[in-house]
Formats: structure tokens, C-alpha cells, sequence
């Protein structure tokens, strides 16, 4: 077991940040954390950083307890925080050399780890780390956190903000390193990063809402959900927020998607009571679930 | 150790990369000793003063004509009446007004004493007490003068038989201010550089993020401390070399002492400061916030050193609060030192408690750098 939280809860002041949070990550998995800002994310990767402590529970990474082997810990993960962290005015070597010797290593022993994603930013070496494009600063900062060939590595939102191109290849970098036995726990608020995960489990409110892998997520949600589409899709959101028995309504790409709570609903009946309102150009047919999908369901159940 | 000189690598790049603060570390200092030594002068010159001569003899004149000729007054017009005198006073054209009273000379003659008041701005108390001492030197000047002339000839045995006392000013001979002022200056600048720029320095690694990615590697508490505080001691020990380089070249401030004992006695002063600027960034979130608490400290440090005002002069608890303050003792070093030749042995004191200072600041501020939180 390459992480194990058992029973974590910590709060700041009057705010649950964490509520009774439990998991089991596997060595070598690539498992994601998906959940919108606020959920909780953060302060479990800084707990499993050992930079805060819990309020309850215990948790261990690489078989280290957090808090009583803090420093064994410190020693074999790799930390990449939200916020871009590494020194601004110092070059992309200067930087990467910084980390290998507090680490107490240096940038030519593991090499071989970093090779693939050092290549790309090889370069501009003596650039500033300040003057890096947000692609540029990514791979840099994941090429120090992986210098001291950790056993497991801690993402933190590492593709906020960063264009669609890089945040592909990012995820194929990712792919790579676990086939070298490296368990990566990652963070993200975008639920299509989710799909590449082996393993999810989505957050929110500070509680786990269900843990498996993308594809069971999906099969597993009970209910049938449908694109919806219309000329005025303004009106279309309102007009289905009314209809009887509307659970889940919103905006996915050019469609609505529409969920009902009635175990009879018919579509028939739903494009009648459109056309009624005049919709023009109207679609209505079922759609393949997506992440969004079940993570949008989930959250409304559990925020009632 | 290799860390620790990684560290100091990294902190040094990081100071020679900074364009904006590049300058301010070493050409700020420089600019003001230069001018803060020759603006901070207790010396009170261009007195304005006048007169309302009621008398309009020989003998009043002669007293006007004695302030005209000393170097410390300026004479302006004389005024009609009490009262033309008073506004231009409260106006501020003027600071000092003289009254010769009605019938000066015949009294004076008729009754060998005789008064006259003086009417002084007194708004600034210190200038005006050194405005008083002048005045009163130049009365009592003009008094011996005229005694001589017109006080009867049995007098004169009382006159010889006045005492006369010679100062002789030590350490300063001239009593020029700036041999006095320029090392306390000196201290001023080392102080406020190496607290500032170390109390910013963590903080600033906590603001942008990278003191979270530091905490997470097993670099070590005193690794870390030991390399961002090093480059900030070496900066301060350059600043005082420039400063007495300057104080000795432009300022020609005698060195008598052994110049060594100034570095000693700096190595560990800065330990103190440096500890200090450690503490404060410990308990502060942003440079924002640090540059205030640094600047509070600072405040209360420059006021009651003793370098503007003497400590002697101070309150009794105003003293007791000076002994905490290590500008207070590193002034003391520096001018006994520079100015008197003090021994290791005469500065044991200071030294003692500086080294009291620094070891107990350094233990709080390492006690209280957490990696976590």
C-alpha cells in the first residue's frame, strides 16, 4: 500500500476542511482527486506532505507514519504544489540543481528519471524560471520534485492554468513515470482529466463521495441522462428547471444535460412540454455519461 | 555543509539578480551617512535676533554691536515697541528679542547692576537653551567689558579675583559633532540593513511559495537558517567596512582604538540582529507585515540608544528599557573604540550581553521556525 488514510478530519477554526476522509492508494497507481475548489484537496495533500497536521486519523505514505516519521517521508515523496514554487530569479538548471543537492543528490544520479521531461525544457536552461511560459514552469517544477526519485509523487492542481496542448502531454509524462513504479496521487478540478486516472475518488465539502475507477463511475450511475438542445438555451435551462420531476440541470458543451427524478420520465413527454413553450430546433436523445455527469449528480444528493 | 553552501550560492545569486534592491543595499547606506552626518547636528548657528532699544546710549549700542560681531546671531531691525517685537516673535521671523530697558546706561553706572530681558522662541526647548547659553556668553562678555571701563577703580582688586575656568574637551577636543555622530550613524545603517533585509527574506520565500516546496525536502532546520543568514552577516560586516572607509576618508573621524575590536564586536552584534529578523519573519506572513514590526523596533532602538539624546538624561525606568536595546550597546562600543582607544577589556560588558543577546535571540527564533504547521 503506497498511501493509506484512515479516518481524517481536520478543520480550520469553524470550517470542515476534511470530514472522516479514508482511502487506499496502491503502488504504481495514477489516482486522481476530483473535486471543485473549496473541496478539501489541498488540505490532504499537505497533510500527506506532513506541512499540517491532522485533527484525527492517522495516514501513512511510502509505509511512513505522517506524523511520526515525518522525516523518512520528506525523504522519498515528491511535492508539487498548486502555486508555481520554485525560485523565480534563479535559472531552470539553477533550480533543478538547488533541489537535487538539498536532497543530497545531484541532477546526473537520476537522470534517466527525469530524462523525458527535462529534454523539453533542456533549452532554456539558463533561462529564469520567472520568464518560463506556464507549460515551461510545470515541467520544470515536476522535474524537482522527481529529482530525488521519489516512491511517490503529490500533484497538486498541476494543470491549472496551463494550456490544452501542454496539459495532454502532462498527462502522457504522468502515464510514463508510473510505469516506473511510482504511485502518483494528483489533484484536479477538471473532470476530463479524471477519465486517464486508474483510480478516482471525488471530493467535495471535505467527503469522499465515491471512489473507483472512471470507467465504474460511470457504468454504476443509475440514472439515464439526456442532451438536450435548443435554439435559445437560456430559456432552455429555465424551461427544464420547471419541468416536473428536473433534478440536474446544466450547461455540457453545445447541450444541456437534463436528469429527472421520475422513474417514468419519457422523453416524449419532455419534447411536448418544450415545443409547448415554442423551442425551435429542438433535440432530445440520451447521452453517454461523463465524469461531470456523476460528479454533478453526486454533489447535489449530498448537498441535500 | 555542502547544503549550507548551496544555500548561500543560492542567496547570493538571488541578491545580485534583485535590479531594484541591488542599489538600495549598497548605495542607500552611503548616500546617508553622507547626509544624515552633516543634517544631524546639534549645533545651533543663524540665531535672528533683535532688539527693542528703549535706551538709544552708547552702552546699548555696544551690546547690540557685541551680537552683531558673534558668529552664532544674526541681527535684524530693531523694533519701535514691546509689541512689534511680540508678533514678529510669534510669527517665527525671529527667535530671540532683546529688551534694553529705560535709562540702561544711568542706571548701570549709578547703580553697578542692572537687567535686561530676554524673550526667546521656545518652541524647539533644546534649541533654545542653546540659544540662551550663547546670549548669556555674550552678556556676560559685554559685562566685563564695560565693568572695566566704568566701574570705580577699588573695584577692580573684586574683578581680579574672579575665577576662570578652561575646558578641555577629551576624546573630542574640537567638540565636533560629526566624530560623534558619524559612528553612531554607522550603527544606525548596518542595523537597519541587516534587520530589514533578513526580516523580508523568509517571508518572502513564504509569500511566493517556494518555503512550502523547501519543507517538504529533508534539508534540515539549521542547514536552511545558517545559509539565508550568512550572505545577510557577510552584507553587514561590508556595510560597516564602506562606512568606516567613508567615516575615516570624508568625515576624517579618528580611529584610536584597535579597529579589530569593532569587527568582534559587530560579528556578534549582527547575530543578534539577524536573529531577530529571523524571529519576526517566523511570525509574519507577508514583507508587508514585517516591514512594519521592523520598523516599530527599529524606532524605538534609534530613540533610545543614546544616540540622539543621551541615556543619562533619560527617565529611570527610560533607562532600564535602554539595557534590552543592543543599538545601545553596539553606539557605546563603536564611539569608545573609535573615539577613546577602549581595550577588550573596557567593552567586557557590552560584549558579555551582546553574546547573552545572541545566543538567547537565535534559540527563539530556531525554536519557532516550524517546517510545519
Amino acid at each position: 500500500m503506497s498511501i493509506s488514510i484512515k479516518n481524517i478530519s481536520k478543520s480550520y477554526k469553524k470550517l470542515k476542511a476534511l470530514d472522516d476522509v479514508s482511502l487506499e492508494i496502491e503502488q504504481g497507481e495514477l489516482f486522481g482527486l476530483i473535486g471543485p475548489d473549496g473541496a478539501g484537496k489541498t488540505t490532504l495533500f499537505r497533510i500527506l506532505t506532513t506541512l499540517l497536521f491532522a485533527d484525527e486519523g492517522t495516514a501513512s505514505v511510502a509505509g511512513y507514519d505522517v506524523v511520526k516519521e515525518y522525516k523518512s517521508i520528506r525523504r522519498s515523496v515528491g511535492y508539487m504544489p498548486g502555486k508555481f514554487s520554485l525560485y523565480q530569479d534563479l535559472s531552470v538548471e539553477e533550480n533543478l540543481n538547488f533541489f537535487a543537492t538539498i536532497f543530497g543528490t545531484t541532477i546526473e544520479e537520476n537522470y534517466d528519471l527525469i530524462k523525458d521531461i527535462y529534454l523539453q525544457i533542456e533549452p532554456f536552461k539558463d533561462r529564469r524560471a520567472g520568464k518560463l511560459s506556464g507549460g515551461m514552469k510545470q515541467k520544470l517544477a515536476l522535474s524537482c520534485a522527481l529529482i530525488h526519485k521519489p516512491k511517490v509523487l503529490f500533484l497538486d492542481e498541476p494543470t491549472t492554468g496551463v494550456d490544452p496542448v501542454s496539459r495532454k502531454e502532462f498527462w502522457e509524462m504522468l502515464k510514463r513515470l508510473r510505469e516506473k513504479g511510482i504511485s502518483i496521487l494528483v489533484s484536479t478540478p477538471y473532470m476530463d482529466e479524471a477519465a486517464l486516472c486508474d483510480r478516482i475518488a471525488l471530493i467535495q465539502g471535505g467527503k469522499i463521495l465515491r471512489v473507483d475507477t472512471p470507467e465504474n463511475i460511470i457504468e454504476k450511475h443509475p440514472k439515464q441522462i439526456y442532451n438536450v438542445r435548443s435554439r435559445e438555451t437560456y430559456r432552455l435551462i429555465q424551461d427544464l428547471k420547471d419541468y416536473p420531476g428536473s433534478e440536474n440541470v446544466f450547461a455540457f458543451g453545445e447541450f444541456i444535460h437534463f436528469t429527472s427524478s421520475e422513474e417514468t420520465f419519457e422523453p416524449q413527454e419532455l419534447q411536448e412540454y418544450l415545443l409547448e413553450k415554442k423551442h425551435e430546433e429542438l433535440e432530445i436523445y440520451p447521452a453517454n455519461a461523463s465524469v461531470e455527469d456523476v460528479f454533478m449528480d453526486l454533489a447535489s444528493s449530498s448537498e441535500t | 555543509m555542502k547544503t549550507i553552501k548551496y544555500i548561500v550560492q543560492k542567496e547570493i545569486k538571488q541578491i545580485m539578480r534583485n535590479r531594484g534592491m541591488l542599489p538600495i543595499i549598497f548605495v542607500m547606506p552611503l548616500l546617508q551617512l553622507i547626509i544624515l552626518s552633516n543634517a544631524a547636528t546639534f549645533e545651533v548657528n543663524n540665531i535672528r535676533i533683535s532688539y527693542i532699544d528703549n535706551d538709544q546710549t552708547s552702552i546699548s549700542r555696544e551690546l547690540i554691536s557685541k551680537f552683531e560681531a558673534s558668529e552664532y546671531f544674526s541681527v535684524s531691525e530693531m523694533y519701535r515697541s514691546k509689541k512689534d517685537a511680540d508678533d514678529a516673535l510669534k510669527k517665527g521671523e525671529i527667535d530671540v528679542v532683546l529688551d534694553i530697558p529705560r535709562y540702561f546706561e544711568r542706571d548701570l553706572v549709578r547703580n553697578k547692576h542692572n537687567s535686561l530681558a530676554v524673550y526667546l522662541n521656545a518652541i524647539d526647548g533644546a534649541k533654545a537653551g542653546v540659544e540662551n547659553v550663547y546670549l548669556n556668553q555674550v552678556v556676560r562678555d559685554f559685562n566685563r567689558k564695560i565693568s572695566l571701563e566704568i566701574i570705580q577703580p577699588e573695584d577692580k582688586m573684586l574683578k581680579q579675583m574672579n575665577i576662570l575656568s578652561i575646558p578641555s574637551f577629551w576624546y573630542n577636543e574640537t567638540l565636533n559633532y560629526k566624530t560623534f555622530m558619524v559612528p553612531g550613524i554607522l550603527v544606525l545603517l548596518v542595523t537597519m540593513l541587516s534587520l530589514f533585509l533578513s526580516g523580508m527574506n523568509i517571508v518572502r520565500e513564504k509569500e511566493i511559495g517556494t518555503l512550502e516546496q523547501i519543507n517538504v525536502t529533508p534539508i534540515k532546520k539549521h542547514q536552511f537558517i545558517i545559509g539565508k543568514l550568512f550572505p545577510f552577516w557577510v552584507l553587514g560586516m561590508i556595510i560597516l567596512t564602506v562606512g568606516l572607509i567613508i567615516a575615516r576618508l570624508i568625515f576624517n573621524v579618528p580611529i584610536v582604538g584597535n579597529i579589530g575590536l569593532i569587527y568582534l564586536f559587530t560579528a556578534v552584534y549582527l547575530l543578534v540582529i539577524l536573529g531577530m529578523g529571523l524571529f519576526i519573519s517566523n511570525y509574519t506572513d507577508t514583507q508587508q507585515q514585517a516591514m512594519f514590526i521592523a520598523w516599530f523596533f527599529m524606532v524605538v532602538f534609534i530613540l533610545m540608544s543614546g544616540l540622539f539624546t543621551p541615556i543619562e538624561s533619560m527617565p529611570d525606568w527610560a533607562q532600564k528599557i535602554t539595557l534590552l536595546n543592543p543599538i545601545r550597546y553596539f553606539v557605546e562600543v563603536i564611539r569608545m573604540v573609535m573615539l577613546k582607544g577602549s581595550g577588550l577589556g573596557d567593552i567586557l560588558w557590552q560584549f558579555g550581553v551582546m553574546s547573552f543577546f545572541a545566543v538567547v535571540l537565535n534559540a527563539l527564533a530556531v525554536w519557532s521556525y516550524r517546517k510545519t504547521n
